[in-house]
């Protein structure tokens, strides 16, 4: 690594100087009271323009991203986002409006979201949805609030929510923070939710089941009419995590499967930028019955005007300012019309083919902790290495020297030394032979060289971090004593 | 692997001393070895009840979390303060300082179902193969 922008510093030195004052200069003190005025000048580095640049941009291009290296990130869904929805976002019609610019001057825009609205009822046969969160787990909370808010129209207090042990990570913290009480349901041998424990566990206290499928082993739940016949039956609702929706599209409509609502992660499946702060979209789609406890405000038709309709008496309320990420909802409504229906059940179709081509390929090294086919992802274990004294974790860390992003470890937690690899549709043949092929080599490497493997990686300008101490004692603070550039402080 | 015969165990790989008033609670060698580096242990508020195979605490590794379920029902009497600081006696001393928590059963006989050393020994045994 080289040194930090404040290292660079050189007394005096400056990228750009303001040109002469031509008014009359008045003493801060004048200004601002002298509470509120700091003592000593702040520890600014002291760089040029084109230090700046050349530091940034040298960080800039040690990152990994699906831009630069493969990025089989499990659960996440990194694929390749088009250039085109940032160009089309880009446009000044788009990116020049402002939340508070009256219905009447966005009209354009107003059916762009009101369009997208209808296409992704349609990808997923809900009624209705709000494209206000901003992320995956704020959907989930947006969804908890409306299965809570039906069960008071329904003067019924239900506190728990069943979620299967396969289920996305987020589901359980999500449902705790709503003030549910959590009940796990274990999987059956087959890594899927078993109707028996999920009967067993059914009662007048069950607020929702929620869902994730295909699951977080990257399987389909198979009985997945029965499971939502059952909690109807109870009176229950069936929410589920879209989050891997990634495998459905075009070829399973949730709404068929008996759901009653869920969440879309839009970075995930609809190719908007993913990480590093998105920002995200969490769109939230519900049936007929849950409708009028969507969060306001609604948009609506009238005539053939777009309008903002701001009350809804059930309404769970606001949910994020305006209507939530709207840069990013242009860009997911360019990836869908770019795509059309034809075109996002090939995405899908693709993503399932390259999960399951890995997954064989790999089967003699790490097989899949569950039989197949898989869908878009599948959970190898890597339990073999540890008879070598290697962890997946190492395995991991040894992936980046390959110029590989590591795929997710350790999750789900019913897998030992898991792996879920979830190598998208974008990815071509060639690149996923060559990622079997260094995960094969790392096994070899494991067996002749495991402390090798243990230390990695090797190759990248970062070597292996001490996570334990990293956690145990955060330090967050770059200090300024020690640091001859600011001696003077 | 030390597994104390004094001690009874659960499926989920805590272990509980038998009291009648501060039955204390932990988490086994073979618990602390797959989670690995633990960095962080929630602890339930004393006074706090709880109910047999329940969450009570959360443990935090290198690797992920994980919730440590109640062995039996009853109250929670005592928290080893001392994790909140060193949480790496979790790994160093599972069975001694490395204790999470303490509970004044209130139905002694979920301790009988609970497993002995031997039995939870034949258990960790036959999940590594």
């Amino acid at each position: 690594m080289k040194e930090l922008i404040f290292e660079r510093s050189v007394a005096g030195r400056r990228g750009y100087r303001l040109p002469p004052c031509d008014v009359t200069p008045r003493p801060v003190a004048e200004l601002i009271p002298e509470e509120h005025l700091r003592q000593h000048a702040p520890h600014l580095p002291e760089v040029s323009e084109l230090d700046v640049v050349r530091h940034y941009t040298r960080l800039s291009q040690l990152n990994f991203s699906v831009d630069t290296h493969c990025y089989p990130l499990g659960s996440c869904t990194m694929k390749y986002n088009p250039k085109l929805n940032d160009r089309i976002a880009s446009w000044s019609r788009f990116a020049q409006m402002h939340p508070l610019h009256p219905a009447s001057c966005s009209q354009g825009l107003l059916r762009l979201l009101d369009e997208l609205e209808q296409l992704l009822c349609e990808i997923t046969g809900m009624a209705a949805f709000t494209l206000q969160p901003a992320a995956g787990a704020q959907g989930e909370l947006t969804g908890l609030k409306i299965i809570r808010a039906y069960h008071r129209a329904k003067r019924r207090a239900r506190t728990t929510i069943l979620i299967p042990d396969s289920a996305h990570g987020t589901n359980p913290a999500s449902a705790a923070l709503s003030g549910f009480r959590v009940v796990e349901l274990k999987s059956n041998a087959q890594g899927l939710i078993d109707v028996g424990e999920l009967r067993r566990h059914l009662s007048h206290d069950v607020a929702a089941l929620m869902l994730t499928n295909p699951n977080t082993l990257g399987l389909f739940e198979r009985d997945i009419l029965a499971i939502t016949a059952l909690c109807h039956e109870h009176g229950a609702l069936v929410y589920l995590d879209g989050a891997n929706m990634h495998a459905l599209l075009g070829l399973v409509k949730p709404g068929e499967m008996g759901v009653d609502l869920l969440q879309l992660n839009l970075h995930k499946t609809f190719s908007t930028p993913h990480g590093g702060g998105g920002p995200g979209a969490g769109p939230v789609g519900v049936a007929k019955a849950l409708e009028e406890f969507l969060p306001t405000p609604r948009l609506r038709t009238r005539g053939t005007r777009y309008v903002w309709e701001e009350r809804g008496k059930r309404s769970i309320g606001r949910v994020h300012a305006f209507y939530g990420n709207v840069g990013v909802l242009v860009r997911a409504y360019v990836y869908i019309r770019t795509l059309g229906k034809a075109g996002l059940e090939r995405v899908s179709r693709a993503a399932i083919i390259n999960a399951n081509y890995l997954m064989a390929k790999l089967a003699g090294t790490f097989p899949a902790a569950f039989p197949g086919p898989c869908l878009h992802e599948f959970v190898a274990t890597l339990k073999s290495l540890k008879a070598h004294g290697v962890t997946a974790w190492d395995a991991a860390k040894r992936l980046l020297d390959y110029g590989f992003y590591a795929p997710t470890v350790y999750f789900p937690l019913t897998v030992e030394e898991a792996f879920m690899i979830e190598p998208t549709e974008t990815e071509s043949k060639e690149t996923l032979d060559a990622f079997a092929a260094a995960l094969q080599q790392i096994a070899e490497e494991a067996k002749s060289d495991p402390e090798m493997v243990r230390q990695a990686p090797h190759r990248l300008p970062v070597h292996r971090v001490d996570d334990v101490k990293a956690a145990r004692e955060p330090n967050l603070r770059w200090d300024v004593r020690g640091h001859k550039q600011f001696a003077k402080f | 692997m030390r597994v104390p015969s004094e001690l009874r165990y659960t499926k989920t790989h805590e272990w509980i001393l038998p009291d009648e008033n501060e039955a204390m609670v932990g988490i086994t060698v073979h618990a602390q070895e797959e989670l690995r580096d633990v960095v962080y242990v929630e602890l339930p508020a004393v006074g706090k009840s709880v109910k047999q195979g329940e969450p009570a605490a959360v443990v935090e590794s290198v690797k992920a979390a994980f919730d440590i379920y109640a062995p039996i029902s009853g109250t929670v009497v005592k928290v080893n303060s001392a994790l909140a600081s060193s949480p790496q006696l979790v790994n160093k001393d599972c069975y001694g300082e490395g204790w999470f928590f303490a509970i004044k059963p209130s139905e002694p006989q979920e301790l009988n179902a609970l497993m002995t050393s031997d039995q939870y020994t034949e258990l960790t045994a036959s999940e590594t193969h």
